[in-house]
């Protein structure tokens, strides 16, 4: 039933001068929201279906069409916004929890804009990447602490497993099944063609991924999902999921009209069936149960692969990630509170969890007070954008970060977010074939190598700004960073110095 | 030689190399003046199937039926690519009663036109596989 | 070195010349033309009268075409041919030897012997390019014409003539225009067209008897013109195929090499009587594009090379002041016919044996070649794809796999 108090939140602008009746955008829209109507001769929209995807924007080969949101606006109010109200009416009408997409964008501090990176000039020469050699290849794993020589005197070099990259950087877990078939193709060539790693989320492996099984993270998530003796053998490291920086506390939800043909195969749950994961792993209780995790899934893969463990931020995470750090598992990562989903209750998206760069700042410093630093590796993510965060991530602490949002963008995701219809327009979020079909993975797997590329060299140009050749000198190297317009705490917690310092 | 060839998988159906072609072919340097209020006639043709799309253009073959069925000579193989000399077409479409591809047609002028790959047009290179959103056409050796 | 004549110097002959210089680029070719003009397509006479061609357009192929296949023409009529010595003899008497001869012949006008037609000052057959330009000469805009016969030589002979004379009046002893190509529903549209750019009919009639300016009719209509044009029909011209003993019936007899019952001499175009698969038997196919494939398969055979003209069917496109008309094959009445109507045009499948053996198509011709093509190749669907046929002329109705291979490599 339609809410008559709900304005369609977009309005389709047509300039009728431009418009050739091409009906391209009527062929493109999933929601049907153009239709050309043959007496009038011309094209018609229904903007209460519009979602400002903006697919029929992108196409129109006249450039007629924009979407704007409609200036139609309830009675001013810093309060009672005119999104806060229609949030109760639509709970009104329905009784439901509010479900939302994509990460928080609520205008909370975004700490990666306040904080400067160095250059060096006079005392420390800086180096020019296009000339000098300039190291991004990180190793995420447990580091020895100290050196050992061996009976003759050499050295031992022997690491437990350690995950290469020719970047710090990763593709975080989307599962498949939030994702299309074509959007994890295209992941998994890219970050192949990278020397990169992507993550398959709690959908399982598809069997015809499996060959690019060196350069994919498995995840084990509460539901336990596709995980099979193959599926960890295929993969490069496993990934213990212990929360995600969206919905804290609560686990995935796809439902069942989701559920179907290969998705249900490779989650080896029925078609049709809700897959709900649990809050908890239900044989986690606590974090001696998760060391027990950690271990029996290296026994089953004969201690080769390193083992993640992925927590939300949220308060305290410097004694989580403390605990974890003793639990044997080999790397951390944390996901910040702007982690994208592709569902979860608005809520809690909105309100739970903390700011990725108070969380990696504290953890790094806590690990390191208790010596324990080297036990881990650091992974962030939870809103990643630009090979800047990627730089300051790395300074404050991390060994490399989790891609996610910026990927799907690259995809050609333009963050409407209502993933949770299932009608992607951009063949990314959904299982409908007809739209799978848009995501070719040769034009997408291109343009995530593209972009990581680019990013690359960047990291490159600001390191070499520094004075820095390797991402390993850049680690934790929080000297390089500069805050501006924090609070005395908020610098105190980064544990960086006021620009000016 | 390059042709254009299609990848069937990843056509949408959503007939922007038909638009593309009717405008690199127009003459004119403004999309909107070009096809705008006026039936257009493109030299590729989208055929769509239910879930099935796949877009039909000269194949530029090897013993070209055209070539051989013209009562006026005025189709050629130039280099490969087969052209129509729109001065001697008379427009019979005796071309259009032998392409098995149905890449023929009458154009606005009752002339007969096909895909002649954009070669001698402002795009330079067919404006068919540059419009394409997903690599469905694509311009290429095989 | 052999030596290779052609008799004849139209669209049979240069698909005869390109056949063999894509085998053998040295030997000589000699083409005897009858015509003295650099080669013409018959078929476009009609469009140099209405003006939308010209003599220098009208060349089938470009004026250094002879010299660039290294051909030499001669300007004259083949009068005798002794096939035991292989000799041609010219009008000039000239003799010429030739290791292969292909007979390129075409057909002539047949006249029949109406009775006064001596008194007939300005008459003329529509065949030849002379046949125009003389009937150029005469044209006025307040001449009254009468055209004798209503099938497709007639007809496009009215078109070309239309906006040039004052009045057209066209009579044809069967029921309908077009006799020889539609049937009386699709005909009727096509006469309609004619009509409405002010050419009368007279169908079912003939001329008994003609004066200096009038045809009386068998019906009993008198009919006053200036201009008498002759388009009643075609032989094909076997003549020397008869001198040489080949097997001759309306054409001269070819099999699917285009090579006649003496294995040197070969025919191709008009005056051939070859094979037509949409039959099954041998019958003249006097259409253009035969004309040339037919001669190209004869000249690759006669340089020494393998070619085979196995899918021959009767096919046709012609239009009438923008009103176009195509079809192909055969029209067996005992499968199933698909008909729809629409103002302006009809559409008619023929469908047997789940294929397509023939269609007609009036008003929108759009990709007919996809159903001639599937005429000439017999290829069998099954019901779903049958039916698809029957919406539009698509590829839809081959499988997945045939599309790559048609649109995804090279054909």
């Amino acid at each position: 039933m339609r809410d008559h108090f709900i304005y369609p939140e977009f309005e389709v602008v047509r300039n009728e001068n431009r418009c050739i009746q091409c009906r391209v955008c009527e062929r493109q829209c999933a929601n049907e929201v153009h239709r050309f109507d043959p007496e009038l001769g011309i094209m018609l929209s229904d903007e209460t279906k519009c979602v400002d995807c903006q697919r029929c924007v992108s196409l129109c080969p006249t450039h007629a069409l924009k979407i704007v949101k409609s200036d139609c606006r309830l009675r001013e109010n810093a309060n009672w916004s005119d999104e806060t109200i229609k949030e109760i009416y639509k709970q009104a009408n329905s009784g439901g929890v509010l479900l939302s997409s994509m990460g928080n964008p609520k205008p909370l501090p975004v700490y990666w804009d306040k904080i400067l990176i160095n250059a060096s000039q006079v005392t420390n020469p800086p180096i020019d990447p296009l000339r000098e050699p300039m190291e991004t290849k990180v190793f995420l794993g447990k580091k020895p602490d100290r050196i050992r020589r061996d009976e003759n005197g050499d050295l031992v070099t022997e690491t437990t497993p350690q995950l290469e990259l020719s970047m710090p950087v990763m593709f975080s877990a989307m599962s498949y099944g939030s994702i299309s078939y074509n959007a994890h193709a295209s992941l998994a060539r890219a970050a192949t063609e990278l020397g990169i790693c992507y993550n398959t989320g709690e959908g399982g492996l598809h069997e015809d991924f499996y060959v690019y099984g060196p350069n994919t993270v498995v995840q084990v998530a509460s539901g336990r999902f596709g995980v099979h003796k193959d599926y960890l053998e295929a993969a490069a490291a496993i990934e213990i999921k212990m929360g995600q920086g969206a919905k804290p506390g609560i686990g995935g939800h796809l439902p069942g009209a989701k559920i179907v043909g290969d998705v249900s195969k490779t989650r080896m749950i029925p078609e049709g069936s809700d897959a709900i994961s649990p809050a908890p792993h239900h044989d986690i209780y606590s974090i001696e149960d998760l060391r027990q995790l950690v271990y029996s899934l290296k026994e089953a893969t004969e201690y080769k692969k390193p083992v993640i463990v992925k927590v939300a931020a949220v308060h305290n995470i410097a004694a989580i990630a403390s605990g974890i750090a003793r639990s044997g598992a080999d790397i951390i990562a944390i996901d910040g509170f702007r982690g994208g989903t592709g569902a979860a209750p608005t809520r809690i998206r909105d309100n739970v969890g903390i700011p990725i760069e108070l969380a990696l700042a504290s953890v790094d410093q806590r690990l390191r007070d208790e010596g324990i630093r080297n036990n881990v590796s650091l992974v962030v993510g939870g809103s990643v954008r630009s090979a800047a965060d990627v730089v300051k991530a790395i300074a404050l602490g991390a060994d490399a970060v989790y891609v996610a949002t910026a990927a799907l963008l690259a995809l050609g995701c333009h963050l409407c977010r209502t993933c949770q219809s299932g009608k992607c327009n951009w063949g990314i979020a959904t299982q409908n074939p007809e739209l799978v079909k848009r995501l070719n993975p040769d034009i997408g797997s291109r343009r995530l190598v593209n972009l990581m590329d680019a990013w690359r060299h960047e990291i490159k140009e600001l390191m070499g700004g520094m004075g820095i050749n390797s991402i390993e000198s850049l680690r934790g190297n929080r000297l390089m960073l500069r805050g501006v317009g924090l609070t005395d705490k908020e610098l105190e917690i980064l544990g960086i110095s006021h620009a000016g310092e | 030689m390059k042709r254009v060839y299609v990848n069937e998988e990843w056509c949408l159906g959503c007939h922007l190399c038909e638009y593309n072609c009717a405008y690199a072919n127009s003459g004119l340097d403004d999309m909107v003046k070009a096809l705008k209020g006026k039936p257009i006639f493109p030299r590729v043709h989208v055929e769509d199937d239910g879930k099935i799309h796949y877009a039909v253009s000269c194949r530029h073959c090897t013993d070209p039926m055209c070539v051989k069925s013209c009562i006026a000579g005025a189709i050629t193989k130039v280099d490969g690519t087969v052209k129509i000399d729109r001065n001697k077409c008379v427009g019979c479409l005796t071309c259009v009663l032998v392409c098995p591809y149905g890449a023929v047609a009458a154009g606005p002028s009752g002339a007969a036109q096909k895909c002649e790959l954009c070669l001698e047009n402002s795009c330079g290179a067919p404006a068919c596989v540059s419009g394409c959103p997903n690599n469905a056409i694509v311009y290429e050796e095989r | 070195m052999a030596e290779y004549v052609i008799i004849g110097n139209g669209t049979a002959a240069v698909g005869c010349i390109e056949g063999i210089r894509s085998v053998d680029t040295d030997s000589t070719i000699t083409v005897i033309s009858g015509e003295k003009h650099h080669v013409y397509s018959r078929p476009l006479i009609s469009y140099l009268l209405e003006g939308k061609t010209d003599t220098e357009k009208m060349k089938y192929r470009p004026a250094d075409f002879y010299k660039k296949n290294k051909v030499e023409v001669i300007w004259g009529k083949a009068v005798k041919c002794d096939s035991k010595k292989q000799f041609i003899t010219l009008d000039s008497k000239e003799k010429l030897h030739y290791d292969k001869l292909c007979l390129c012949t075409g057909s002539s006008p047949f006249v029949p012997k109406f009775e006064g037609l001596e008194k007939v000052k300005n008459k003329f057959s529509f065949m030849t390019l002379d046949d125009a330009l003389a009937l150029d000469k005469v044209l006025s805009k307040d001449a009254k014409v009468m055209i004798v016969g209503a099938g497709l030589i007639g007809l496009k002979c009215a078109e070309g003539i239309a906006d040039r004379v004052g009045s057209i009046t066209v009579c044809d002893l069967a029921d309908r225009v077009l006799s020889s190509i539609l049937d009386s529903e699709c005909a009727a549209v096509m006469q309609h067209k004619l009509e409405e750019h002010g050419i009368s009919f007279l169908l079912g009639d003939t001329a008994v008897r003609f004066d200096k300016n009038k045809a009386y009719m068998k019906n009993g209509a008198e009919v006053a013109f200036d201009i008498l044009v002759l388009a009643v029909g075609v032989r094909a011209e076997t003549e020397l195929a008869v001198q040489a003993k080949c097997e001759v019936n309306r054409g001269i007899i070819a099999d699917t090499r285009m090579q006649t019952s003496n294995a040197n001499i070969y025919a191709a175009g008009d005056c051939a009587e070859g094979y037509d698969s949409s039959i099954g038997a041998n019958r003249v196919l006097a259409i253009l594009p035969n004309a040339y494939m037919q001669g190209r398969c004869a000249g690759i055979n006669m340089a020494g090379g393998s070619d085979e003209f196995s899918n021959a069917v009767p096919m046709n496109s012609i239009g009438f002041f923008g009103l176009h008309c195509a079809t192909a094959g055969a029209y067996p009445e005992d499968g199933e016919v698909y008909e729809e109507k629409y103002s302006e045009g009809i559409k008619r499948l023929y469908i047997k044996d789940g294929r397509l053996h023939g269609y007609m198509l009036i008003g929108n011709v759009n990709r007919a070649g996809i159903y001639t093509s599937i005429v000439r190749e017999q290829t069998v669907f099954d019901e779903e794809d049958l039916n698809k046929l029957k919406t539009n002329p698509s590829l839809a109705i081959f499988s997945h796999e045939t599309r790559r291979k048609k649109l995804g490599g090279v054909v």
